[in-house]
């Protein structure tokens, strides 16, 4: 089939959502609504402290007094926060110590992923701790990263087992009071992903947690803490996808990254959440804050490959406090058919020759909209910071559309600050182009957009390249006949 | 190889093609020259399948096949090149890559594996030799930032790549330099063969000193008005068009 761009458009719309159906797994759910009596019972349920338990009240203390923020550019039916359950765990909970003793429905869902644990085992030094519905039912690779002192666990279990480090941390980065959906999250997050590298240690493998939303109106409240102590390094890569539904989900993470001195993280995520449907009906709202601190000489760099949720609101962003520390924010972002991001990030600075860098692509196609928003902040005592950011933004068809709000605030008059964004079309001239050496129009789709991702691509650990790249083709090809 | 019928295209409701007759056997080589806006370009994506211009009579065989339901990139499977005038631009896809995906597509039609990166290595090595193009060129974007004259030799790489039966070059000549000219030329002599069929495009003679044409047609408003042997471009040369536009109003 030759291209033209209506047939484009078309095919663009017809991809349906490959990941569509859901586990039948047993859960035990709450019923609905929130008040602070299920807040009590959630930290019951977790077996929590009693700190934690009033940590929990305190944040719903403080989300009661907060609205929904309306500033993104994006329109969506607000969820009815009483019509949700906050919390559902599976059922049958078991600690597995080998694969052939998990639920093999769950084996059977993780199969049609292409993530089943088979696979990811054969991942050479990928240790995966698999979030489904919120309490982590496997954890591999444990051993070797108790040995070199790397804690990895679920934060419930960090809760239990290192109050110290959960205490002091947690909260520390991205406060209760930060924004409506942090305190949310604060109150009600029923499990997620801890890590801490000790002093000195370098990780040595790629720490990787999957994602899942299971439940038919469960809210999923993630809440990740990855602590990484002075002079140590730690790759995390996070991953998801769920099944498609007719209601909307909520989802409302809060990510919190610590390095010390001389410290470096490394956090990739491949986000892969139901978009609704082409009518634009279902999909997953993904309000997420995720936020790192730098201390002296410390690193943190993001990337994210965005391709799912009906709604996205979601801006990792850094802190660099430390004097020559540096933040990186690497991010594809596609939005097709109804979908809608606001997505981009925050660099501020506060101590002195502090660099950060952001490559933001976005990819249209569809009626969707993609907005990046970016804030760059120099603080008065950061002598000598700088930022270069550059911002693509992709467009397919004409019904799309891409929006960049970059702002900046200099209080530093020795700052160095540099903007860039382009706005480019896949063209028929393109298309044809490439038909003409031999490559169909869906090949040459996914040609052009992964050229014009591949900057942000190249920064991702070598296995989830592929995979991304693979997220990248399905979101945006349909069956070419 | 190439028989072409009666052939008349249009886009939106402007005709461009007015009844185009031609053959081109295997072995020969084939010259269209003609004023700007005669049609040449369109005659090439014609050729190649661009559905933006609609065929409204007429017909294209290729090795006695009837193309009309023939999608470009199949057309491509069947051994047509075109090396574009204005070759598009392709950010963060390496020369390289592109070719790979082209030449694993090609197979994949017919049925064939993807090529073993060893071979894919070796052949990338002897045709960037043949046309002189240094290796760290392949690397870099397809198009991006090249000079004219390295799109076009670029062209010709991927010519040589592909081992197309039925090469088209659109006014590959234009913004060459004498050597690069020289280069590309002799590129595309070491590839003719008594299986495969040139068509050049230009609007000069010089190219055709480097490929001698054994016709050359002189292409205005949409039909061939004249042809010849390679004589005609050294008359062209001289005479330029109008003489031509003058008989043909008549
Ligand atoms: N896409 C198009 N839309 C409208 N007119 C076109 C288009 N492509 C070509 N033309 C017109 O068709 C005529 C022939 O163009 P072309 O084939 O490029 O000529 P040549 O290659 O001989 O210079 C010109 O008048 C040109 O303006
Ligand atoms: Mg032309």
């Amino acid at each position: 089939m030759a291209y033209t761009e209506e047939e484009l458009k078309k095919e663009l719309e017809t991809k349906e959502y490959e990941y569509g159906f859901y586990t039948d797994i047993e859960s035990d759910t709450f019923p609905n609504g929130l008040n602070e009596e299920i807040v009590i019972a959630i930290s019951k349920k977790k077996e929590e402290p009693e700190w934690m338990t009033l940590w929990r009240l305190e944040s719903f203390k403080i989300w009661k007094e907060m609205v929904e923020p309306e500033w993104a550019n994006v329109k969506y039916k607000k969820p009815d926060f009483q019509a949700i359950s906050y919390y559902s765990a599976p059922n049958k909970k078991p600690k597995y110590d080998s694969l052939d003793e998990v639920d093999p429905e769950l084996l059977d869902t993780f199969k049609k992923l292409g993530i089943s644990l088979d696979e990811q085992k054969k991942l050479a030094g990928v240790a995966v701790d698999i979030v489904m519905d919120s309490v982590s039912v496997a954890t591999t690779f444990k051993k070797t990263l108790a040995e070199k002192g790397i804690i990895f666990c679920s934060i419930s279990e960090a809760i239990k087992e290192h109050p110290e480090l959960v205490k002091k941390y947690i909260g520390s980065v991205v406060p209760q009071k930060d924004n409506f959906y942090a305190a949310l999250n604060s109150a009600v997050f029923s499990d997620g992903s801890f890590c801490y590298i000790p002093k000195g240690v370098r990780c040595p493998m790629e720490l990787s947690t999957y994602f899942r939303i299971n439940q038919a109106g469960t809210g999923q409240f993630e809440r990740t803490l990855v602590i990484a102590d002075q002079g140590s390094y730690v790759s995390y890569l996070e991953g998801c996808t769920a099944p498609s539904r007719d209601e909307n989900q909520l989802h409302a993470a809060v990510v919190e990254l610590i390095a010390l001195d001389d410290a470096e993280i490394k956090y990739s995520t491949v986000q892969n959440w139901f978009p609704g449907n082409k009518e634009g009906q279902g999909g997953v709202y993904n309000f997420v804050t995720k936020r790192g601190l730098c201390e002296k000489n410390a690193k943190i760099s993001w990337t994210q490959v965005e391709t799912g949720s009906a709604v996205t609101w979601k801006y990792p962003s850094c802190i660099l406090k430390g004097d020559n520390s540096i933040g990186e924010f690497y991010s594809i972002a596609v939005t097709n058919n109804y979908q809608q991001a606001d997505t981009g990030t925050k660099m501020i600075h506060l101590g002195k020759n502090t660099k950060s860098t952001i490559i933001s692509k976005g990819i249209s196609a569809g009626k969707s909209q993609n907005s990046y928003r970016g804030l760059v902040q120099v603080n008065s005592r950061a002598d000598n910071a700088r930022n270069f950011s550059q911002c693509d933004s992709l467009l397919m068809g004409n019904e799309c559309g891409a929006h960049t709000f970059p702002y900046i605030e200099v209080k530093n008059k020795s700052a160095q600050i540099e903007h860039e964004a382009t706005t480019s079309k896949i063209g028929e001239d393109q298309i044809f182009y490439c038909n003409q050496r031999g490559i169909d129009t869906e090949k040459a789709i996914a040609l052009i957009v992964n050229g014009f991702s591949k900057e942000v691509l190249n920064k991702l650990p070598m296995e989830f390249a592929v995979e991304a790249q693979k997220l990248l083709e399905i979101s945006l090809e349909g069956s070419v006949g | 190889m190439l028989k072409i019928n009666n052939l008349h295209a249009r886009v939106e409701d402007k005709e461009i093609l007015k009844g185009i007759n031609l053959t081109v056997n295997a072995g020969e080589v084939h010259a269209i020259m003609g004023p700007n806006g005669s049609g040449k370009s369109t005659l090439a994506a014609v050729i190649a399948g661009k559905e933006e211009f609609e065929v409204t009579e007429g017909e294209v065989f290729l090795e006695g096949e009837n193309l009309e339901d023939t999608s470009p990139e199949d057309r491509a499977h069947k051994g047509v090149f075109l090396s574009f005038q204005y070759p598009v631009e392709i950010p963060g896809v390496s020369v390289t890559n592109f070719m790979k995906t082209a030449i694993n597509e090609s197979r994949k039609a017919k049925g064939l594996e993807d090529m073993p990166a060893k071979d894919m290595l070796k052949l990338i090595r002897e045709k960037s030799e043949l046309l002189e193009i240094d290796r760290k060129f392949l690397s870099r974007s397809l198009n991006e930032g090249f000079s004219g004259g390295e799109k076009k030799r670029n062209e010709i790489f991927q010519m040589a790549m592909l081992e197309p039966k039925l090469a088209i070059l659109d006014e590959t000549d234009s913004g060459l330099d004498i050597d690069a000219l020289r280069i590309v030329a002799n590129g595309v002599n070491k590839l003719k063969s008594k299986d495969n069929a040139v068509i050049v495009i230009t609007h000069y003679q010089r190219l055709l000193e480097y490929i001698v044409p054994d016709f050359v047609h002189v292409l205005h408003n949409g039909k061939i008005v004249k042809s010849g042997n390679k004589d005609l471009a050294l008359e062209l040369e001289e005479k330029g068009y109008d003489w031509l536009k003058q008989e043909t109003v008549i």
